[in-house]
């Protein structure tokens, strides 16, 4: 059974009504992940024992109305801490690592007796946007096999993707769950900084980190997103205001007259490749014949320089995030170490990858004596200004679009030499969490055959604007539903 | 301001991160690093006199919980976690850099 198009409201019904057990649901989903995994590889860890036994005791204690998840496979991005469950960050560093407690939002999953099929790919601590940082392999586009998937969700939104689940946990710093959102044709939703508990979401920037869903709908999405949301006291920048029922709007009066949508000419310049320009441009008009109302004649001029004040400042954070990893409580030792001094250096030197050096290095960088004022301080000003500019447009806009990334997939191995294009495939992601706004990315259309996602931002804790227009566009486009051929017939 | 990073600097940021390079390391994350500090350095071209700075995005501020202690015993899990223990507590090699014989 593929996942590609299956609605979560039918499937609890099909489940209640016991048309389908979660054990034979859950089968059906292990034996996609085993069609389609050796060639995608978005899993690190099956937990697939554990989720059999799980699902047989959810269908003896029957599906209880008021639990939408019961007895639904998900996954979830390795780096989000599950008890019991190894929890690697794709990372050396953590290879045998097992959590002794649950995320909240685990926790919370756990609360409607989901089941976890497992812990998907990433690039490692979620730095990077391919997945090719991951110390254990690198996860495959299921669009093209010799592609990127995306990062650092990459996993999750592969596993969406190739019809393996619904959904899937993806974490956003800088795009995490946007970017390969966008290059999988699938629905990625970062929330409101603060909507959604980062506790036992393993740090990186922690002004920046969100956890979020990539699913296979907006309305899939919506559901998933409120259960996961609201405050807790182990985060106390989680935000205690009442969560929405984004989904119940979701129906056939939904609709966008009306609605005004700034498209920021640095959205779409010189930069933005023709065939994704295309793309959205057709979006928006798209958009427009719905009965929005597009308003181009917008700037955001500090939009240029997201990417290197983003790089200041959420590598600062990791270089302090990452300070624990010292080869003492938990993580990596180097088996050669002889001195407290030496399992600290060679535990860290020999436990994390290129690219985590790179990000501790600038980070430690800005942060030291003599460049904090010019690095670190002039970065979070620019914050400030980037921050304005979305505040400035907003104020008299519902909502902001442009493409999710400049580029559709890259192929594997043609970028990972040069961490600064890298960085740069962030420009339009990136700006948005330096914000803490929402933002989504929906399938708009494809270049060359490889997905092109719509870049949907919005306003603080107005997830559900950005539902409403999402919706709408997927049941008046049938771009959602093309899938990729991949592993087995039907 | 130097935009360039040398070696001798990389050097040290990596001695305060807890981190070590080899020489054909140095010699690789050097340049990807200065080109990545010179594009930092666009942030110099804009004007930032009065722009207050931005640490988070978030709107709450002195959060309040009730103190409520929790019984925990989860001593054997963690020490699972652990890479050396001896005798239910977490080993580390001998924390004086000392060069006489140590004795273990």
């Amino acid at each position: 059974m593929k996942f590609n198009e299956t609605d979560l409201t039918q499937l609890h019904e099909d489940l209640q009504t016991k048309k389908i057990s979660a054990k034979e649901l859950t089968k059906a989903a292990f034996d996609r992940i085993k069609e389609t995994d050796d060639d995608v590889k978005a899993f690190i860890t099956l937990n697939e024992d554990e989720a059999l036994k799980r699902a047989e005791a959810i269908d003896n204690e029957g599906i209880a109305a008021d639990k939408l998840l019961a007895g639904v496979p998900l996954a979830v991005k390795d780096n989000i801490v599950t008890k019991g469950l190894k929890t690697t960050a794709a990372s050396k560093m953590l290879e045998n690592f097992t959590p002794i407690y649950d995320a909240t939002v685990i926790e919370k999953l756990n609360a409607q007796d989901f089941i976890n099929v497992g812990k998907t790919n990433l690039d490692e601590f979620a730095m990077g946007g391919s997945t090719e940082n991951s110390a254990f392999f690198t996860t495959h586009n299921p669009w093209d096999l010799t592609r990127v998937p995306g990062g650092s969700s990459g996993g999750s939104a592969a596993a969406v993707a190739a019809g393996d689940v619904i959904g899937a946990l993806g974490t956003d710093t800088g795009g995490s769950i946007r970017m390969p959102s966008s290059y999988n044709n699938v629905v990625g939703l970062k929330p409101t900084y603060g909507r959604v508990s980062r506790w036992g979401a393993i740090a990186f920037g922690s002004s920046f980190d969100q956890i979020g869903w990539i699913t296979n709908s907006v309305k899939n999405n919506a559901l998933l997103t409120e259960i996961i949301s609201g405050q807790d006291d182990h985060d106390m920048t989680s935000s205690d205001r009442q969560v929405p029922n984004w989904a119940a709007s979701l129906n056939e009066n939904t609709n966008v007259k009306g609605l005004r949508i700034a498209v920021p000419k640095e959205y779409l310049d010189e930069g933005i490749q023709p065939g994704v320009r295309a793309v959205i441009n057709n979006a928006l008009k798209h958009f427009e014949e719905l009965g929005a109302i597009i308003d181009t004649d917008v700037s955001m001029p500090h939009t240029k320089y997201g990417v290197p004040a983003y790089y200041i400042l959420a590598s600062s954070e990791a270089s302090s995030n990452l300070q624990r990893y010292d080869g003492i409580r938990y993580g990596f030792r180097a088996p050669d170490a002889k001195t407290l001094e030496e399992v600290y250096v060679k535990s860290r030197t020999q436990g994390f990858g290129d690219e985590v050096k790179r990000r501790i290095m600038l980070g430690t960088f800005s942060l030291s004596a003599g460049f904090y004022d010019a690095y670190f301080n002039k970065a979070a000003k620019i914050r400030t200004l980037i921050a304005q500019d979305f505040a400035n447009v907003l104020k008299d806009h519902d909502l902001i679009m442009g493409p999710t990334g400049a580029n559709p997939a890259f192929e594997i191995g043609s970028e990972i030499a040069d961490p600064k294009t890298m960085y740069m495939n962030d420009i339009l992601t990136v700006p948005v969490n330096m914000a803490g706004l929402p933002a989504m990315s929906l399938p708009a259309g494809f270049d060359n055959g490889l997905p092109v996602g719509l870049h949907i931002i919005g306003k603080a804790f107005d997830e559900q604007t950005i539902y409403n227009a999402g919706y709408v566009f997927e049941q008046t486009t049938d771009f959602h539903k093309q899938m990729p051929k991949l592993g087995g017939q039907d | 301001m130097a935009s360039q990073i040398d070696q001798q600097q990389v050097k040290h940021v990596a001695e305060l991160a807890k981190l070590e390079f080899n020489d054909a390391e140095l010699a690789k994350f050097t340049p990807q690093l200065g080109s990545i500090i010179d594009m930092f350095e666009e942030l110099q071209a804009q004007n930032t006199d009065g722009v207050e700075p931005m640490y988070s995005p978030t709107d709450r501020v002195n959060v309040m919980r009730e103190d409520v202690a929790v019984k925990s015993n989860e001593r054997e899990a963690l020490l699972k976690n652990a890479p050396d223990t001896e005798g239910g507590l977490i080993k580390v090699p001998a924390i004086m850099d000392d060069e006489s014989e140590d004795g273990e």
